[in-house]
C-alpha cells in the first residue's frame, strides 16, 4: 500500500502549521474570526448607519461553551466518517478471509470426488 | 463565510432564500430517491455529510491574521452531485446558526447559496472537466474541493457586496469598491485553508476507494478500469 497522498497531506499540514508558528511569533494578528470581520466593514462602507435586522436567538454564554459545541460538532462527524470506513474496511477484510477458505472447501470436496 | 445573523437587509435575505429554497427541495426529492432505490448509499452519505460537519467546525489561522473555516462540500459534490449536497449544507447551517450563533436564521438563505449551492456546483463543474482532462483522480479531487471552498468565500462577498454597495446605490462602482473589501476579508484568508481542505478530500477519497469502491462506480463517479488503475499505482 502506497503512502504517497498520505505523505503529500501531511507536508502540506506541516507548511501551514510551520507558516503559522512563524506569523504568530513575529507579528501581533489576533487570530480573530474572518466571519466576524465584515461587521467592521459594514459600518465602514454604510458609515454606521446599518442596523442588524436580527440577534442569534441564542447565543453560547461564552467561548468555553462554544469552543465545546464546535469540539461536538468535529468529534460528531469524525465519529461517522471513522465507523463506516471502519466497518467497509473489516467487512472486506473478513469477505476475502471467508472467501479463501470457500476456494479451499471447493477444492477438497473436488479432490474427493474425483 | 457564514453571514452573521442579521447582516443582511430583509430585502437580500427573501431573495436569496428565494434562491436557495427550490434548489435544497429538488436536493430532498433527489436524496429522498437515491435513498429509495438504494439503501447502500445511505452509509457515504452519511460520510459526506460527516465530513462537512467536521470541515466547517475547524476554524483555522491563516496568513491574513485571521481564521477561517473550509466548508468541506466538495466530496458530496463530486459523489452525489450539488443539489444533494446542498441539502447536506443546509443541514450544517442550520445546526450552527441554532447552537454556535454562527451565521443565522435571516442569512441562511444567503448562506446554503454560497456554501451549499455554488461551492458544490463549482466542484462539480471542475471534476467533471478533469475527468475529461483524464488527469490524476486525487489532482481532480484536490482542485474540485479547493476552488469550491474559494468559490464559496467569493460568493460570501458577492452577496455583502450586492447588499452593501459603496456609496449606498447599486451601481458597477459601488458594487466593485464593496466587492474588492470585502474579497481582501475572505478570500486571501481563505487561500492557505481551501489548499488544505482540497489535500483533505483527496484523502477521504482515497480511503472510500479503498474500502467502498463499488459505490463510487454505480454512482458513476468513477469507471471499474479506472478504479482498477488508482488501485494499481497506489498498491
Amino acid at each position: 500500500m502506497s503512502r504517497k497522498l498520505e505523505f503529500i497531506v501531511i507536508a502540506i499540514i506541516l507548511i501551514f502549521a510551520a507558516q503559522f508558528f512563524y506569523m504568530s511569533s513575529t507579528t501581533h494578528a489576533e487570530y480573530g474570526g474572518a466571519d466576524d470581520k465584515p461587521e467592521g466593514v459594514i459600518d465602514q462602507i454604510t458609515d454606521g448607519a446599518y442596523k442588524p435586522i436580527a440577534k442569534p436567538i441564542w447565543k453560547p454564554p461564552s467561548d468555553e461553551i462554544e469552543s465545546l459545541l464546535f469540539g461536538l460538532q468535529a468529534a460528531t462527524g469524525a465519529i461517522i466518517i471513522g465507523y463506516f470506513l471502519g466497518y467497509y474496511r473489516a467487512k472486506n477484510s473478513f469477505e476475502s478471509d471467508l472467501g479463501i477458505q470457500k476456494d479451499k472447501k471447493l477444492q477438497r470436496d473436488e479432490k474427493i470426488q474425483t | 463565510m457564514h453571514i452573521m445573523e442579521g447582516f443582511l437587509p430583509a430585502f437580500w435575505c427573501i431573495v436569496w432564500f428565494a434562491v436557495s429554497i427550490p434548489v435544497v427541495a429538488y436536493g430532498v426529492y433527489k436524496m429522498n430517491k437515491l435513498v429509495n432505490k438504494k439503501r447502500e448509499m445511505l452509509p457515504i452519505l452519511a460520510v459526506a455529510g460527516a465530513f462537512i460537519f467536521v470541515l466547517s467546525s475547524l476554524k483555522m489561522p491563516s496568513v491574513t491574521g485571521s481564521c477561517s473555516h473550509p466548508t468541506g462540500t466538495g466530496v458530496g459534490a463530486i459523489i452525489f452531485g450539488p443539489a444533494i449536497t446542498a441539502v447536506l449544507g443546509t443541514i450544517v447551517l442550520i445546526f450552527q446558526a441554532l447552537f454556535l450563533a454562527h451565521g443565522g436564521l435571516t442569512t441562511l438563505g444567503a448562506n446554503v447559496f454560497s456554501m451549499g449551492i455554488v461551492g458544490p456546483v463549482v466542484s462539480y463543474l471542475i471534476y467533471k472537466a478533469g475527468m475529461k482532462a483524464k488527469i490524476n483522480f486525487y489532482f481532480i479531487v484536490f482542485l474540485a474541493a479547493a476552488f469550491g471552498d474559494w468559490a464559496t468565500y467569493i460568493t460570501t462577498s458577492t452577496e455583502l457586496a450586492l447588499a452593501f454597495p459603496a456609496g449606498g446605490i447599486l451601481n458597477y462602482v459601488g458594487f466593485f469598491s464593496s466587492f474588492s473589501k470585502f474579497l481582501e476579508v475572505f478570500a486571501i484568508t481563505q487561500i492557505p485553508l481551501a489548499i488544505i481542505e482540497g489535500a483533505v478530500s483527496a484523502l477521504l477519497f482515497k480511503y472510500v476507494i479503498e474500502v467502498k469502491s463499488d459505490i463510487l462506480v454505480e454512482m458513476n463517479v468513477l469507471t471499474e478500469s479506472l478504479v482498477r488503475k488508482i488501485r494499481g499505482l497506489a498498491a
